[in-house]
């Protein structure tokens, strides 16, 4: 607010005399002295310094007001009950690692809502696998990037329950406006919920048999992986708990049978670039895969 | 032309300007020094930070004997230069000569000092950290020294020929500065290099 | 204002027309700085045109959500070529065009310092630029795409590493902008020498002309600016195909080192292309107000710390990479620090308006918007040095609206005044101002419509170089809006071209001095002889040809 109002407050200013000079001091033809050069005036160093020491003054200004809000920011103490995540970023999804709960997710990031008279924020500590990424979601937090080799971190704090969208904001490749973010902010009993389900292996449904057989005989479990089962690849998002999430694809589509089945087809068909290979199943084998995959809840 | 305005004609006192040759030459060794800057921030900035292979500890000696080659160098170019302004064809030649060969001297050293780290050392470009940095600081330096030999004896070549003459004083000035900071170039270097980084 | 000579008289007639292959082989081997000049911006405004293109092909691509235009791959060698092109092939050479032509002229000399190495780098820069686009042709990119290269502007590590970066696009960025790079050092140095050396008898520095003084402010920036691009390319060539390390970060390498490398360069580059039109404007503004520029030497002063602070705020670039609070603070002051003496050149030239008799011609009217324009940059700019509000704004497209304010708003708007104000000298016609009128209202409504609206985007939530945005997010009215805009601009550019090429064979006869200017390249022919001048001037003020026309009240006697 306090630097909208004082570059607003220049603007109009220097802005208004501008306006105010080019209207009062234009060549009129009718004037009497129209062919006369007007006063020629070099300089007035009383005036410079004055328009000088006054921007200075500003400058001190806001520059002391930023570093409180950089010092507030950075070196705000950490609470004993906030959640700490690990996010990696890769070309094109987010990696979700709950270190002290034991869980692994991907692209959906839950956290728990926080109460401002006994904060519970979320910690995240971040990094690449890959090339530089940026985690931007507006409504909660300023971006931070994510540097392979480097460890950043940031915390978000959000007192609303609800969605929260963003996406990668750093251009990591041909797929970055699809490496979409989206946080839930739960409630307690929400977030609680979700933790103990993910903490779960993966759910063994005997209907999807042939599909688990498909997906375990097939490069799928070098890249990804499936906890409780011989899944256990890194390259890709956890499977573990596929069928729970709303989007694929890092929310570049809704989840659905229909859009499981073009993807795992070929990714191309939403992502032309993204690094999963088209897998070039037969049909058969797709339609089977795809009903494990939706098993995976 | 005779819409072209007269401006007053004034001829007072002396108009004298630095040399054109001094001025560019000047601008190309600020431009090149930033460049060296860069190669020795990375130089710095990776010190210790190589995950494998050999440190510069390990490896590297001081290489005395060429750099005082390298430095007396400026010492005989100078001398050199002074000659041609004095018109002594022989002695700037001789001095020259004297440049050229300390120069070389220099190279030679280098190019032992590579030797010895590639096959014994086993210390390359490609092994670590400290490898990158080092081949590429030293190696950008040595590539100046062989732009500035490869003048130095082209105007050795034309003094033994007899077509440097005290005229060209002014430009053998501006090659000179070249060597002068290829010369104190080397000496950042191996502060950085041999001194504090070991 | 000076007297024109009616539109129906022709230049004289002096020499025999000559061959093509003749006019030919004259501008190829020519070592004469207006020529060299000529090149440098007629190559220029080629490649503003395919800059140009590029960006409505960006723009049709933006205009509606989940648009299928172009693919991902080619709109990511799109944005790339299109700020590559911008910056390297398009303002450096204009401005060192600009300059190379109107220096000796201002100073009274009969040509550059070094005339052959001005010829070699226009040369290698040109190889340059076409190197670039060659790509299109040679390469194969980010997983084989094909072409051009993809990896942005900056081209941060580690995208650009071989694991990244197939193929050879990346190389063609790393070797054009080297060789351009090259021509551009050589530029600068033979500016320093001339304004250095060459000056006319009488003309101490404190007598130059204010263009003068911030080229040679701009070109000693050069030197420690474009030389870190350098060793960082040469880095990267390094790690692409020797196996070296410098931002591998598999072996302990650090993205962040080639971040650092690339915005000590990118930085004050965004000075070095804003420091000619602050010189532009220095000599355009007092003309059209019929004022002495107000406060030379505080100008002066102002121009050099511009070029000194400007070393210092680079990582305003990087304040979401996770610096201390320490590093961060550090640049927001030296980035709040540059506004003080930015803003006394705004203050000075609305000093020198003040009291004057404003002529609104198109050039003063391309000025008189840049002045606005630059101010509302400027104040963006201190928004975004305050590190907090950057890290919600970095990367996005109230970024892009805030740099395109400046290189559009100020930079492009100061070099078609420079124009329309120049081009009688150089070609010894008058531009049409009634064409000039449209191409002015036509762009400001376009530039406005574009990059006013662009902010909005920005503070909502959209990233930058994305090649399309979700539908549930609300961008998409304002996205149309910004396209929209892009089509006032291409139609007033391509207006501007054919003001150019119709005056050039059917405009007024021009004269020595068509605004009854002060400075030295109004006191030779329209165009001038290839010596510049006959006989060697000698000054005695800052604005010699006021004194000759003012002998009653001439500068010199409040010379100091």
């Amino acid at each position: 607010m306090l630097v909208l109002s004082v570059t607003a407050g220049i603007f109009l200013v220097v802005g208004g005399l501008l306006l105010y000079v080019v209207i009062r001091y234009r060549h009129r033809a009718g004037d009497a002295n129209a062919h006369q050069e007007p006063p020629q005036i070099y300089g007035s160093t009383q005036i410079e310094l004055s328009w000088t020491v006054i921007p200075i003054l500003i400058v001190v200004m806001l520059f002391l007001a930023t570093t409180r809000v950089i010092l507030s920011t950075q070196n705000a103490p950490k609470p004993a009950d906030s959640l700490d995540v690990t996010v990696i970023g890769h070309q094109f999804w987010w990696e979700y690692r709950y270190p002290k709960l034991g869980i692994v997710a991907a692209n959906e990031l839950h956290i728990p809502v926080s109460d401002p008279k006994h904060p519970t924020p979320t910690y995240l500590s971040m990094s690449s696998a890959d090339t530089d990424h940026s985690f931007w979601i507006p409504r909660l937090a300023g971006k931070t990037d994510l540097i392979p080799n480097r460890v950043n971190t940031m915390w978000i704090d959000p007192q609303a329950p609800g969605l929260y969208l963003g996406q990668c904001a750093q251009y990591c490749g041909t797929q970055h406006a699809k490496m979409l973010l989206r946080v839930y902010a739960d409630t307690p009993e929400q977030f609680a919920a979700w933790v103990a389900h993910q903490q779960q292996p993966a759910v063994e449904d005997p209907s999807a048999s042939k599909g688990r057989d498909v997906f375990q005989h097939n490069a799928c479990i070098s890249c990804h992986t499936v906890a409780g089962t011989v899944a256990t690849g890194r390259f890709g998002p956890d499977l573990t708990h596929l069928a729970s999430r709303d989007t694929i694809a890092s929310g570049a589509v809704p989840n659905s049978a229909a859009n499981v089945r073009a993807f795992v087809d070929n990714p191309a068909n939403f992502k032309p670039g993204a690094l999963m290979p088209a897998m070039h199943l037969s049909q058969k084998d797709l339609d089977a895969v795809t009903a494990y995959l939706m098993t995976l809840k | 032309m005779s819409e072209a305005a007269i401006i007053p004609q004034n001829p007072d006192t002396a108009w004298v300007l630095p040399s054109r040759g001094i001025v560019g030459m000047v601008c190309l060794i600020v431009a090149e020094s930033a460049i060296f800057i860069i190669f020795i921030v990375a130089y710095l900035y990776y010190l210790g930070k190589s995950l494998t292979g050999p440190t510069p500890h390990d490896v590297l000696e001081l290489p005395i004997f060429i750099s005082i080659c390298l430095l007396s160098s400026s010492a005989t170019v100078h001398i050199a230069v002074s000659a041609l302004h004095r018109g002594n064809r022989t002695a700037t030649s001789l001095w020259l000569a004297a440049t050229v060969l300390l120069g070389s001297i220099f190279l030679a050293g280098t190019a032992r000092e590579w030797y010895h780290l590639i096959t014994v050392d086993h210390l390359t470009l490609q092994t670590n950290l400290f490898g990158t940095t080092f081949y590429s600081l030293v190696g950008l330096h040595a590539t100046h020294v062989i732009v500035g030999l490869t003048m130095l004896s082209l105007a050795l070549v034309f003094s033994l020929t007899g077509s440097l003459t005290s005229k060209d004083t002014g430009r053998m000035e501006v090659l000179s500065l070249y060597w002068h900071f290829v010369d104190a170039v080397w000496i950042v270097v191996f502060t950085v290099v041999y001194v504090l980084g070991r | 204002m000076a007297t024109q000579a009616p539109a129906t008289a022709s230049l004289p007639e002096t020499a025999p027309r000559r061959l093509v292959l003749e006019v030919l082989h004259d501008w190829v081997t020519t070592v004469d700085h207006k020529k060299i000049g000529l090149m440098y911006i007629g190559y220029a405004l080629i490649f503003l045109v395919v800059g140009g293109f590029e960006a409505l092909l960006i723009r049709v691509q933006l205009a509606v959500p989940n648009n299928h235009f172009v693919s991902p791959q080619v709109f990511n060698q799109l944005f790339t070529m299109h700020g590559t092109t911008m910056v390297f092939f398009v303002g450096m050479p204009i401005l060192f065009g600009f300059g190379n032509y109107l220096i000796p002229l201002m100073i009274g000399a009969r040509d550059m310092a070094f005339p052959r190495l001005n010829a070699f780098s226009f040369w290698i820069s040109a190889f340059g630029g076409l190197l670039l686009y060659f790509s299109y042709l040679g390469a194969s990119g980010l997983y084989g795409a094909g072409g051009a290269p993809d990896v942005g502007w900056w081209a941060y590590a580690p995208l650009t590493m071989r694991a990244f970066s197939h193929g050879h696009s990346t190389d063609y960025w790393t070797l054009a902008i080297l060789l351009s790079g090259i021509g551009t050092i050589g530029t600068s140095a033979n500016i320093v020498a001339t304004v250095i050396s060459m000056r006319c008898p009488g003309m101490k520095l404190s007598r130059m002309p204010l263009l003068a003084w911030i080229y040679l402010v701009m070109s000693g920036l050069v030197f420690v600016t474009i030389s870190p691009l350098t060793a960082a390319q040469i880095m990267l060539m390094l790690d692409r195909y020797v196996g070296s390390h410098f931002f591998d970060t598999q072996a302990g390498g650090s993205a962040v080192l080639w971040m650092h490398f690339f915005w000590i360069f990118g930085h004050p580059e965004v000075y070095v292309l804003v420091l000619p039109a602050f010189a532009f404007a220095n000599e355009i503004i007092p003309v059209f107000s019929r004022k002495a520029v107000f406060g030379y030497p505080a100008m002066v002063a102002a121009s050099v710390g511009i070029g000194f602070i400007s070393l210092s705020v680079w990582a305003h670039h990087m304040f979401t990479i996770g610096m201390t609070a320490g590093g961060n603070t550090f640049f927001v002051l030296s980035t709040m620090t540059i506004s003080v003496p930015t803003g006394i050149k705004i203050f000075n030239w609305l000093a020198t308006l003040w009291g004057g008799k404003i002529h609104f011609t198109s050039s003063m009217m391309f000025a008189i918007a840049f002045l606005f324009q630059f101010l509302i940059a400027g104040l963006t700019g201190i928004m975004l040095a305050v590190a907090p509000f950057d890290w919600q704004l970095s990367g996005s497209y109230f970024i892009v609206a805030h740099f395109h304010y400046v290189l559009v708003g100020a930079i492009i708007f100061m070099i078609f005044s420079a124009f329309y104000y120049w081009f009688p000298k150089m070609s010894g016609r008058m531009l049409s101002e009634k064409l000039g009128k449209w191409h002015f209202w036509l762009f400001l409504i376009g530039f406005h419509l574009t990059f006013d609206f662009m902010h909005i985007p920005g503070i909502l939530g959209m990233p930058r170089r994305i090649y399309t945005y979700e539908a549930d997010r609300g961008w998409m009215l304002l996205n149309m809006i910004v396209s929209s805009g892009a089509i006032f601009q291409a139609v007033a550019t391509l207006l501007f071209v054919y003001n150019m090429v119709w005056s050039y064979f059917k405009g007024p006869i021009a004269g020595p001095d068509p605004w009854d200017a002060w400075t030295l390249e109004w006191s030779t022919t329209s165009p001038p002889p290839d010596y510049n001048f006959a006989v060697i001037p000698t000054v005695e003020s800052r604005r010699p040809l006021w004194d000759i026309k003012h002998p009653d009240d001439p500068d010199s006697l409040y010379d100091e």
